[in-house]
């Protein structure tokens, strides 16, 4: 993460009389204790972290602390008194607001309206409009109230969660993971806020998984894993792999990445690519250039929405293009073929979504195996009188549940039975085992434990390396400048010239995730209001 | 305390099984209820409904002749709505394949050979998937639904009929009744048995049909296309299914099925064209095959249950004098509780004592249930 910024080592420890204190809290949902015994104490003015990987716990967590949930046992303190927090509201009556991490907001209505909606006592919508301007200006947000929430960006769809939090006059704010939707500068942005409140005396339980940034903003850190707290620390005497280990227990294996291969014939082409958009929320995409060769990954970064998922649906065929020659794969014009045609060239795909998309979540995993490989692997999978040979299948899903290492309980359980990361293992390697020429993957470790994330990366770097073009389309830079030879950037439904990895910055890319034209002065500030 | 419904983790495979049992059961004794609220004996309704068509072998061919139209309905209705697609117009399709299949016997009848049966249920089929392609091309092309399509093609269907066999197609020698002539010899499809009972070919029909879609669905890469557009319409993209296409598919199944079904009924049991032509078979199949689980053995079974409500429904207006709408109601008790007990399969039901009220008044981050 980006380094700029102020007040990197500001020592100071929560004052005395601890705002919020935890005591074992524990939820169990079936078998699993989703939080087992959890302490953890904020002090006021104190910006405290709640680290852990996916599963570990933290949303469980939270959700208790803001009433969602109801804690199996264990007890909370505020301010020095036990209270049982029976619902939202109750939390916010404490002086408990929360941001969570996926907005709910209308896209028809404006900023104030939204705004209006979520308060409990009537108002006059000008009133609102006006208190939430006074905020967005003390605190560094810059916000139009009467903008509709549709036509604005992510990081200034989170402002009004913000503002709309702040607005309660809370003692405790609750961030869930600010950051995963927002660039490097416009997080940037929401830091100098952020500590902007905790000099007014404000407390701030600031969940993440991105270690650099806890270090940089945060107090004290409480470091989850399998539900149960696994340290106290303080972060900035930390260094990120120490935390790593924290959070994940044994070292991560570091991917391995031999020196980019380059130079390989061109497996993957686009050129002129456009697409109207289908809705009125859609983006449409303009003039996609792109070129994969044999040997390389080509990382796409970009902020959520900008258009990764429409050119993923029209790599994929999924959509068609209007022109043939919009598209071509291993130096066959392909934008009019169907996704099983262009899987016939020697292409794979990856989407985003695992369930309902990637997978069909009722049906075995076997099953899922037929789904993308009806056509290319018809031969094997397929018998006389259409009938589907259930043992080669069967063979063949257990052949990649080894090689991917995916945990399942019994032999073939449905998709929906397993977790995130196992199921996308299995998907991934679904396509791996075909060996393609070409792979297209959306967001390969989108809210994959890091265990299975390496693995995965490691997969494609390996695919690469073997000779195929691999296109990732991730919103985690952290992994794109991980496994790619060359990034991209997509904004607005248009896509940056490619940046070599080793002209390629964190700060460069950033730029290019906000609209800046590349060849702009890198240091240049970023207009986001 | 109050009930909650918590999901399971995976579908339960015993409630899948038991889950029609339930719901004949919880059936009974609603029906039962609903009997002695009547004013009835609840155990004589019951035994009327349920054992007295089973104790003699001409009512077990009754059973069959109302079975038939209603499995070989059900089973092409299984089709459409494992992929997603909502025919509710199969009684349409059933009177369309009906008008259709009689063109030979009625407009032509000198023409009598062996080669009249054949083509007439050929044409009964070709009549109801016709029938059945005009919801499903509004569909396809201009996104319409189908539900409200298909269903009100039904009234278009019945009110053809009638005007057919009160006007054109009335029988020139029938004192002017409102019915066609009979078919001749050759158009009449033959009884199975005729010294023990009326049971004809239509039931072969329907165990063959149900055979083979039952193949189809099971083992064949198309049974796998229908049920992954049918749960996941993206992932039956991703995969390379057209939807559109089985929109198509399904309906000009289901169409030529009921179709079939309804020459079967005229041509065997009937032997004319009527102003009505079917006790709603059309639409008690779609009770079928919900209670046979969409699986076409199932619909066998569930077809023989729901035909036998039918002639149990007689049987009890005949010797205890209930209303021919009870036996109605009946029914649609019976797909109430099967569509309530199917929850079972996904859900598990807990007791809670003085657990907190739902919440409505913020956004909520996600179920409680979901594990983060």
């Amino acid at each position: 993460m980006a380094t700029t910024g102020a007040g990197v080592d500001r020592k100071r420890e929560g004052k005395a009389g601890g705002l919020l204190t935890v005591r074992g809290l524990t939820k169990i949902f079936g078998t699993l204790k989703a939080c087992d015994g959890i302490d953890l104490s904020i002090g006021r003015g104190e910006i405290h972290a709640l680290l852990g990987e996916n599963g570990a716990g933290k949303s469980t967590f939270v959700k208790m602390l803001f009433g969602a949930l109801e804690p199996a046992s264990g007890e909370i303190l505020w301010k020095g008194e036990r209270v049982s927090i029976s619902s939202p509201g109750a939390a916010r009556h404490l002086g408990i607001g929360m941001v969570f991490q996926h907005f709910s907001l209308f896209e028809a209505l404006t900023a104030a309206e939204n705004i209006m909606l979520s308060l409990d006592e009537k108002t006059p919508i000008l009133k609102i409009a006006e208190r939430a301007r006074e905020l967005s200006k003390a605190y560094g947000l810059p916000l139009d109230p009467f903008a509709h929430v549709g036509d604005l960006s992510v990081g200034e769809r989170q402002r009004i969660e913000i503002i709309r939090c702040l607005l309660q006059k809370p003692d405790l704010i609750i961030l869930d993971e600010p950051t995963s939707v927002l660039t490097p500068q416009e997080a940037d942005k929401l830091f100098e806020t952020l500590e902007t409140l905790r000099d007014e005396g404000k407390s701030i339980l600031y969940i993440s998984h991105r270690l650099e940034e806890v270090k940089r903003l945060c107090d004290r850190a409480t470091v989850l894993r399998h539900g149960k707290v696994v340290a106290h620390c303080d972060p900035r005497k930390e260094t990120a792999t120490s935390l790593a280990r924290m959070m994940v227990g044994d070292e991560v294996q570091a991917v391995k990445r031999a020196a980019g291969g380059s130079g390989g014939e061109v497996l993957l082409e686009v050129a002129g690519l456009a697409r109207p958009a289908a809705n009125p929320f859609a983006v449409p995409l303009r003039d996609i250039r792109l070129a994969v060769r044999s040997g390389e990954v080509l990382g796409i970064a970009g902020v959520a929405g900008n258009g990764q998922g429409e050119l993923f649906e029209a790599l994929s065929g999924e959509v068609l293009q209007e022109s043939a020659a919009s598209l071509r794969i291993r130096g066959k014009d392909a934008g009019r073929l169907s996704i099983s045609g262009r899987r016939l060239l020697g292409a794979a795909f990856v989407p985003e979504e695992r369930l309902g998309h990637g997978a069909v979540p009722q049906m075995r995993l076997s099953e899922n195996l037929l789904l993308s490989r009806h056509v290319t692997d018809g031969r094997a999978l397929v018998g006389p009188l259409w009938t589907v040979r259930g043992g080669a299948l069967a063979k063949a899903a257990a052949r990649i549940a080894a090689a991917m290492d995916v945990r399942k309980g019994g032999d073939d359980p449905e998709a929906a039975a397993l977790s995130g990361g196992n199921l996308q293992k299995f998907i991934i390697g679904r396509e791996l085992d075909r060996q393609p020429s070409v792979l297209v993957v959306n967001q390969p470790t989108w809210g994959v434990d890091a265990g299975a994330a390496a693995r995965i990366r490691q997969a494609l770097i390996d695919l690469a390396r073997s000779g195929s073009a691999v296109l990732v389309i991730s919103q985690d830079l952290d992994e794109l400048f991980e496994i790619s030879d060359a990034i991209a950037v997509m904004h607005d439904g248009r896509l940056s010239a490619p940046l070599p990895i080793a002209e390629a910055t964190f700060e460069k890319i950033g730029l290019l995730m906000g609209g800046a034209e590349p060849g702009h002065h890198a240091g240049a500030p970023l207009e986001t209001a | 305390m109050r009930l909650e419904l918590v999901k399971r983790p995976q579908h339960s495979a015993l409630f899948s099984a038991v889950s029609p049992f339930i719901a004949l059961a919880l059936t009974m004794i609603a029906g039962a209820i609903m009997f002695s609220l009547l004013g009835k004996n609840p155990l004589d309704a019951l035994y009327y409904y349920f054992i007295d068509p089973l104790r003699e072998t001409w009512s077990l061919h009754e059973l069959a002749v109302k079975a038939a139209p209603l499995i070989l309905i059900a089973v092409g209705l299984s089709v459409c709505f494992l992929s997603n697609n909502w025919n509710i117009g199969a009684e349409g399709q059933f009177i369309a394949g009906a008008i259709a299949g009689g063109i030979l016997p009625v407009v032509f009848p000198h023409v009598q050979n062996v080669m009249v049966l054949p083509l007439m249920l050929v044409m009964g089929i070709a009549g109801g998937a016709a029938y059945a392609a005009v919801p499903a091309l509004l569909k396809a092309r201009f996104n319409t639904n189908e539900i409200l399509t298909s269903l009100m093609l039904v009234y278009v269907a019945q009110l053809f009929l009638d005007w057919l066999v009160r006007g054109p197609w009335r029988d020139p020698g029938g004192m002017n009744f409102p019915e066609t002539r009979d078919f001749h010899p050759y158009a009449v499809l033959p009884e199975l048995m005729p010294s023990a009972g009326r049971a004809n070919w239509g039931i072969v029909f329907a165990l063959v049909a149900a055979l083979i879609l039952w193949f189809v669905l099971r083992r064949t890469l198309k049974g796998f296309e229908i049920r992954v557009l049918g749960q996941s319409p993206r992932a039956g993209r991703f995969a390379g299914f057209s939807a559109s296409r089985m929109v198509m598919v399904s309906f000009l199944i289901s169409g030529g099925l009921a179709g079939l079904a309804g020459i079967s009924e005229v041509a065997g049991t009937i032997g004319q064209l009527q102003p009505s032509i079917s006790p709603g078979y059309g639409f008690t199949a779609i009770i079928v095959a919900f209670l046979g689980r969409l699986n076409p053995l199932g619909i066998v079974a569930a077809g023989f249950v729901l035909a036998l409500s039918y002639l149990g429904g007689e049987a009890a207006q005949i010797s205890i004098g209930l209303s021919d709408k009870a036996a109605r109601a009946f029914q649609g008790m019976l797909l109430f509780f099967v569509l309530g007990c199917d929850t079972l399969i996904h859900y598990r039901i807990r007791l809670a004592h003085s657990a907190p009220s739902k919440r409505t008044d913020v956004p909520q981050p996600s179920e409680p249930a979901e594990v983060a």
